[in-house]
């Protein structure tokens, strides 16, 4: 189904740690929805300054109730275009359009599935554990962050999860270390079929090694700068190898946000890798 | 494709206002309507379709295609800048032969207008690509991308050089069908826009998309490095918006013959209106397409609008209006 540009009305603004909740009317929006999918914001009104829409996973979404459906997103304290956003009061407008992007597939069988989120990148992790459980899927979940502030719904998770095992940095909560750290275990006490995780680029990278080095199938939701999310613009491309092993510089709205985790050359995301299709020539 | 549910904007502006005839052309390709995509803003029109129908608009004018497939640059390639973005995306694309095959194949099944946005390293490649399209149906026009700042090969800027523009047009010209309007890109990083005009004018253009982006930088203070992978980049957006119209004007002023698809900036329909106004026969929405992707439809109908508010029954009695002595034409009271 195409996505939907639509202007959604504020429900709620709630703190969550050091994170946001921003509820939003998105009638038409949860029909469409799956977990994986994200949506884009507009940012300052019409004259806004600030043109670029801000992307955001999607959180939950609601397809009844009073408003006709809604939808919620988590803010991460970033720059001007979030601080605004994080302003917004009951009632106000704003600009949706969404979803947007690949979801994560899920397994057509039962399979034990471990759902790896590093800080805010939990958020569509929730409604991916929820559907998973659905299709009798064990769920075990992962949490990591610098610091206990900046993990975001631990306790929520706990409730969809068989096990949660939380990381953070500093040891300020749970295991002192980084996801990758509790992984192997994890791997091993639920005997793991499938990984999804999604959080900062560092992380997916080092859960794909993990992931292919013990054989387990990973799905991984990147974060790539975007300017139009729509796929129009070429901005949030990284180099991915394709069903043929050709490596193309595809990009992460509309070919993405979720990568096979072995299929990402994530030592190479930032640079066009020589033999990547169309690659700069000698003198070019 | 089916087509995005739009529950917002402006949904029938037009109720009251008589209809006005937004026909224009662009030398001899005819269109019943003056908004069209801006190259590099709207790939090539199937993403956009989900949101709007492309065959509304004057045309899709595509990302501009090269001779081989091209990964474009390291990134990154944007930088959110006031009213604006610069981007460094090096021109990836497809290859022309993938893109005939595909691209151009699904716009005509889809029965929108195209233009195809042409760049090379070389005048031997723009000279390759116009053979290449020369065979092809439906394509009703060729734009030159003589302007783009972001090849990897900087001393490559043909726009900024009358010689070496003029080279790639003539190039151009002579490998095309003589039936299909040659529109060449001009950069406004030139001392003196109208003589670039004029030379590719000469050179065969039919008539001129005006302007490419202008080359700027941002320099990251986290990095304490250029924020874009490509060092510098082409800004876009409202923020040029005043530059643009100005070099439509000078055009216009030397050269009023030549029709203009004037572009930079251009935000709804008022915006469109100064470049008409200026002197352009058409408009091409571009960067603003990334804040709202039914961007081109809707300036479409601002334009229709914003002409009707003003007493014009034709887009054509528009076209370079600005320059034709202190008669306004007669406004409403409450217009005063």
């Amino acid at each position: 189904m195409p996505p939907l540009q639509l202007t959604g009305q504020v429900l709620d603004v709630r703190r969550a740690g050091m994170y946001t909740v921003l509820s939003l009317t998105a009638p038409g929006l949860a029909e469409r929805t799956r977990p994986g999918h994200f949506l884009n914001i507009g940012i300052g009104g019409e004259e806004s300054a600030l043109l670029l829409r801000r992307a955001f996973a999607i959180y939950q979404v609601q397809s009844r109730g009073v408003y006709g459906g809604s939808v919620d997103i988590v803010i991460g304290p970033h720059g001007k275009g979030t601080k605004w956003l994080v302003d917004r009061r009951r009632h106000d407008n704003l600009s949706i359009v969404g979803p947007l992007g690949r979801p994560f597939t899920l397994p057509k069988n039962p399979a034990n599935c471990i759902l790896v989120g590093g800080g805010y990148g939990t958020a569509p992790l929730f409604m991916l554990a929820d559907q998973l459980r659905e299709r009798g899927c064990r769920v075990d979940v992962i949490a990591g962050a610098a610091t206990e502030e900046k993990l975001f719904g631990t306790l929520e998770i706990k409730r969809a999860a068989s096990t949660l095992t939380v990381t953070t940095d500093d040891g300020s909560m749970g295991t002192r270390g980084r996801v990758t750290d509790v992984l192997e275990d994890v791997i091993e006490r639920s005997a793991a079929d499938v990984i999804y995780a999604c959080g900062p680029m560092g992380m997916l990278s080092a859960v794909a090694a993990i992931a292919a080095a013990r054989g387990v199938y990973v799905q991984t939701s990147v974060e790539e700068a975007m300017a139009c999310g729509i796929g129009v613009c070429m901005t949030c491309v990284l180099p991915v190898i394709g069903e043929d092993g050709i490596t193309r510089m595809v990009r992460s709205c509309v070919d993405g946000p979720v990568f096979r985790g072995d299929q990402v050359r994530w030592a190479d995301v930032g640079t066009i890798p020589a033999d990547a299709l169309g690659a700069p020539t000698g003198g070019q | 494709m089916s087509r995005a549910l739009i529950t917002s904007g402006p949904l029938d502006p037009t109720a009251s206002l008589p209809a006005v005839d937004m026909s224009t052309s662009i030398g001899s390709f005819e269109t019943p309507a003056p908004v069209f995509t801006a190259s590099g803003c709207a790939a090539a029109g199937k993403e956009l379709d989900q949101f709007f129908d492309i065959t509304l608009l004057g045309g899709v004018v595509t990302k501009s295609v090269m001779m081989a497939a091209r990964s474009g640059r390291a990134t990154p390639r944007m930088a959110e800048t006031p009213s604006g973005m610069l981007n460094s995306i090096g021109l990836q694309g497809p290859g022309i032969d993938a893109f005939i095959e595909h691209d151009v194949a699904w716009l005509r099944q889809r029965g929108a207008r195209i233009v195809v946005s042409i760049a090379g390293g070389s005048v031997d490649e723009y000279a390759k690509l116009a053979s290449k399209l020369r065979p092809v149906e439906g394509i009703s026009a060729i734009e030159v991308n003589i302007s783009c700042p972001n090849v990897e090969d900087r001393g490559h800027v043909f726009a900024c050089d009358p010689t070496a523009a003029s080279n790639v047009i003539q190039a151009v010209r002579r490998n095309s069908d003589i039936k299909t309007p040659i529109i060449a890109k001009l950069s406004p990083d030139v001392t003196d826009i109208v003589s670039i005009a004029s030379a590719v004018e000469r050179a065969g253009a039919d008539a001129l998309a005006v302007i490419n982006t202008t080359l700027g930088m941002v320099i990251d203070l986290d990095t304490l490095r250029p924020a874009l992978g490509g060092i510098t980049g082409g800004l876009s957006g409202p923020a040029i918006r005043p530059i643009a119209v100005r070099c439509v004007w000078q055009i216009h002023q030397a050269l009023p013959h030549l029709p203009i698809l004037g572009m930079g900036g251009i935000r709804n329909g008022e915006d469109a209106l100064q470049f008409i106004l200026a002197g352009a026969s058409a408009v091409s929405v571009g960067t603003v397409t990334f804040h709202d992707p039914s961007a081109p439809l809707r300036v479409q109908q601002e334009l229709e609008v914003a002409l009707a508010e003003r007493g014009f029954a034709t887009l054509r009695e528009a076209i370079g209006y600005g320059h034709r002595g202190p008669d306004l034409p007669e406004l409403t009271e409450e217009d005063e």
